[in-house]
Formats: C-alpha cells, structure tokens, sequence
C-alpha cells in the first residue's frame, strides 16, 4: 500500500501556470499541487486571480501558458473528477425547477428521453441532499429556499457526481454566520474522503479547518498550516488577527 | 361567434392561433430563461429583410423570413459565444441592418402593393393550410428535439457554465435553442406580427414561472395561457373589426396585470 501511494497522481498538479484578460495580466507563473485529502484555503485580495484560477481547473478559462493535471490526466479528461460550487448561487433565480433537479444536473444525464429521470439518479440525488440536510426540500422550488439552503443545494450538485475533489468559490459569502460554520463542518466532514480547495475571505477558516493555505495576488504563496500554526500564539479564542495573519501569508517566501 | 366557425379562414385562424401559442410557450421559456429575449427582439426586426428579399424576388413569405431569421440566429449565436461583451451592439447591428435590407428591397420592387402593416402587426385572420402545415411541422421539430435532448436543454438554460462543466455541449444547445427561436419568431409573425413577436413570447411565460415548479411545467402553462390570451384576442379582432395581433397583445398585457393583482391579494 505505502510504495503504491508513491504513484499515486497527484489531485491537482498545476505548472507555471500564467493567464491575461486582453493585456491585463490576472496570473503569473502559478505552481500549486494537492495531495489526497488536503484542505486548501485560497486567500488574496479582489481581483488578484483567485476566481480566475478556478475557472482554468474547471477549463471555463484556457491558460496561455503553463499545464494542469487532474489526477494525472489532462484538463478535460480530469475534469469530471471535480465538483464545483460557484460564487454566485442566485444565478436564474426565477427558474422554475424543483431543488432535486437542481442537484441532478450534477452530472451529465443518463436518462435518454423526455423528462423522465431513472430511479437511480433520482436516489443518488436525494443520498447527496441528506448528506447536506436538505433531503426535506427536494420538492421545493430552488427560487424560495434563502441563500445558506441554495448554498447547501449546490454544493449537493456538487457532489452528484462523486467527485474527488471539490472546489468551492467564496461558499460562505451570502449567509448569515451559523450557517457558514454548518457548511464548514460539512466541508471538514467530506475532507475526510476528499480533497477540498475553498476560495475565502474568512479568516477563521483556515486555522479551523485547513492544512494548506495558498495567497494569491498574481503569483501564489503556498504555506503548510501546520508550521503557520505554531507560530502564533492565541490565547482562549481560536480566532486569529486577521491583519496580523494576512500579513504573515503575505509577505512568507 | 359560432357562425363566424363556419368560414374555413375563421377555422384556419383558430388552429393557427393554438399552434403558434404552444409553440411560443415551448420556445419563449426557453427565450426568458436564457435571457435572450433582447437577442430574439432582434432576430425578429432582422426578419423584416426577409420580407424585403421574398417580395423583390416572388419567393414565398416563409421561405425568406426563415432564411434572414436563422441566418441572424447563427450570427447571434457565434458572437454570444465569442465575445459576450459586444453582443448588445451586435444585436442592435442587426435588429437594424436587417429592416433597412427589408425596406430597401421593398422599394426597388416595382409596382409593389402589399400591405405591409399585416406583417408588422400580424395578419391570423390570412392563415391558410400551408401556414399551418408550417407551423405544425415546427412544432413537431421542438417537441422531438425536446424529446432527445430535455434534459441537456434544461441544463444549459438553467446554468450554462454548470452545464459546460459536466460536459454539456453548451455551444450547440444554445445554437440550436436560438436557431428554433427564429423559427418560431417567423410563425409568430405571422399571427401578432414582428413588432409584437416578443409580447407574446414573454407574457405568458412570465405568468407560468410564477405557478409552475419545472421547466415543461412552464411550457405547457405557457401554450395554455398563450392559448387563451390568443384566442380571446381573436374574438375582440373579429367582433370589433380591431387588428388582430393588437388585439392579442392587449388582452396578453391585460391578463398579466389580472395575475399581478391575484398575486399580490394573495400574499
């Protein structure tokens, strides 16, 4: 087992990986590699590349220079190891589509005609949305769930495809803050078994929950938690100095 | 009203105005929810050139507006996929490109003596059995390739970039959704007119996607309610001597005040 885990591919193995918007340089020479069940934080100011990074994982976006390996594959085959959860889960809020749609489209159908799901992914959908605890609202029109239940809802899609490693862009950005634990407690809970990489403004996330931190501002820091850990000393409240961290992910080579 | 039945242009009218209602319920959800409704007001003024090329060369109506129609839709769609930022200029290129190829057509036609104004506001009571067939072909067209590809249709109109990510090819879905929009923007002419095309394929969606909870939940609330509205319109046009497809939008705009008001008594 121990020399198999040797071969074993990375989860994602990013190369000098640099990106412009027409001349407006979003990303330079970006190297970022994740082992099985790491838990990455992605920090760094607005419009410092966080967002664009992502959107070249899942292949929205094509690099001008540099490579992404997936589990050892190339981008669009990798790919379909990978959930996502977007930023923005108000998007058609008016649709009128039933929460457990919402999460089959999670993956490519395999129901062929009409509007007839298959027993099968209709289960599999309702199993992703217990996990999320959600299961209660499958009938439920996605327009009048509030933003911490959508959130819930996409990352249920996410999952639907029993991904390897799961992507969330600002998850927590529009709730309220019991809700944002409830979805960083499930985060931890799948870390267990998959690798997890969150785009954050939060701070607390990352000395809670994660064991990589990446700050990104056109070139990407990389830090071991652990090690970051330690050389902060927080008496009672496990809550960090947002400057004093931010400060500390910044300016470390 | 029930002898007025007994004329076959009367009958034509009625079937013409439940097929066109359908089909602009089936498509024009697809048109809201896509957020094309701006991009089909153009295709729809750009068809107006195909009036221009059918009437200069004698060709039938259909086959003129069809082809400016879908060939606006093809453009359209290849510059939404390309660069999405300058689409609203495009669009406005072409909403007004295609009446002026339309209009100067119309003037080199010689002795040209058409009414122009049934193409602008409709003319469902002229219906005849090829108009129909037409309609009915399209119809089947939408309802197979929805019966194929519901699913992938639904994605990509709900989420695009989801869709594109699970491997949906966006690209085609959302060509093929604008390419049946034209289509269906031509029969719509037909029976409203292309100044009020998009009236009636968004009106009635509006109402649907407040009652219904599926995207073919909304289509088929959609036709039912175009129906309505369409036939009722009728009834007005013929009853008062009134242009049809004014009629139709107006009873269309006064349905849907009748809902909000529902809506909010309701709440």
């Amino acid at each position: 087992m121990q020399t198999n885990n040797l071969f074993k591919p990375l989860v994602l193995d990013i190369q000098n990986l640099s990106f412009a918007y027409e001349k407006e340089r979003v990303l330079h020479d970006v190297s970022l590699k994740l082992d099985l069940h790491d838990f990455l934080v992605v920090i760094g100011p607005n419009g410092g590349g966080k967002s664009t990074l992502i959107k070249l994982i899942l292949g929205i976006l094509r690099p001008q220079e540099g490579s992404i390996k997936i589990f050892g594959m190339a981008q669009e085959r990798g790919v379909k190891n990978i959930g996502y959860v977007p930023q923005n889960t108000n998007i058609n809020i008016d649709f009128p589509i039933q929460v457990i749609d919402v999460v089959m489209m999670g993956s490519k159908t395999k129901s062929t005609l009409f509007f007839k799901r298959s027993k099968e992914e209709t289960q599999k959908a309702l199993e992703k949305l217990r996990l999320v605890g959600m299961e209660s609202f499958a009938q439920t029109k996605i327009g009048l769930l509030s933003g911490g239940q959508r959130q819930r809802v996409m990352i249920a899609r996410a999952l639907y495809n029993e991904p390897k490693l799961l992507i969330l862009d600002e998850p927590t950005s529009s709730i309220d803050v019991t809700g944002q634990k409830q979805i960083y407690e499930l985060l931890k809970e799948l870390s267990k078994t998959i690798t997890i990489m969150v785009v954050s403004h939060d701070m607390s996330i990352i000395v809670e929950y994660a064991t990589k931190v990446a700050h990104i501002n056109k070139k990407l820091t990389f830090h071991e938690i652990g090690s970051l850990t330690q050389n902060l000393h927080m008496p009672q409240t496990n809550h960090f100095c947002t400057v004093e961290l931010l400060e500390m992910l910044g300016e470390k080579k | 009203m029930i002898e007025a039945l007994s004329f076959d242009f009367m009958q034509n009218a009625l079937i013409a105005g439940i097929l066109v209602s359908f089909i602009s319920g089936v498509i024009g959800s697809l048109i809201v929810s896509n957020r094309m409704v701006f991009l089909v007001g153009g295709i729809a003024h750009a068809a107006y050139g195909g009036i221009g090329l059918a009437i200069f060369f004698a060709l039938p109506m259909f086959f003129g507006t069809t082809l400016f129609a879908v060939l606006a839709a093809l453009l359209m769609a290849f510059i939404t996929l390309r660069q999405r930022e300058k689409i609203d200029v495009f669009i406005g290129l072409i909403w007004a490109v295609g009446m002026a190829v339309g209009i100067i057509l119309v003037d080199l036609t010689p002795g040209y003596n058409v009414d122009l104004m049934s193409y602008l506001f409709g003319s469902i009571l002229a219906v005849n059995r090829e108009d129909l067939l037409y309609m009915g072909a399209l119809l089947g067209i939408i309802l197979a390739v929805l019966f194929f590809w519901y699913h992938e249709i639904l994605a990509v109109s709900y989420d695009g970039e989801y869709a594109s990510i699970v491997g949906v090819n966006v690209p085609f879905f959302y060509t093929l959704i604008l390419v049946l929009s034209a289509l269906s923007v031509v029969v719509a002419i037909k029976v409203v007119g292309l100044i009020l095309v998009i009236a009636l394929l968004t009106i009635p969606i509006y109402i649907a996607q407040n009652i219904t909870a599926s995207l073919y939940g909304m289509m088929l609330a959609s036709g039912l309610i175009a129906s309505v509205f369409t036939l009722s319109g009728l009834w007005f046009s013929y009853h008062f001597d009134l242009t049809s497809g004014a009629c139709i939008i107006l009873v269309s705009a006064a349905g849907l005040c009748l809902f909000m008001g529902i809506k909010r008594l309701a709440r």
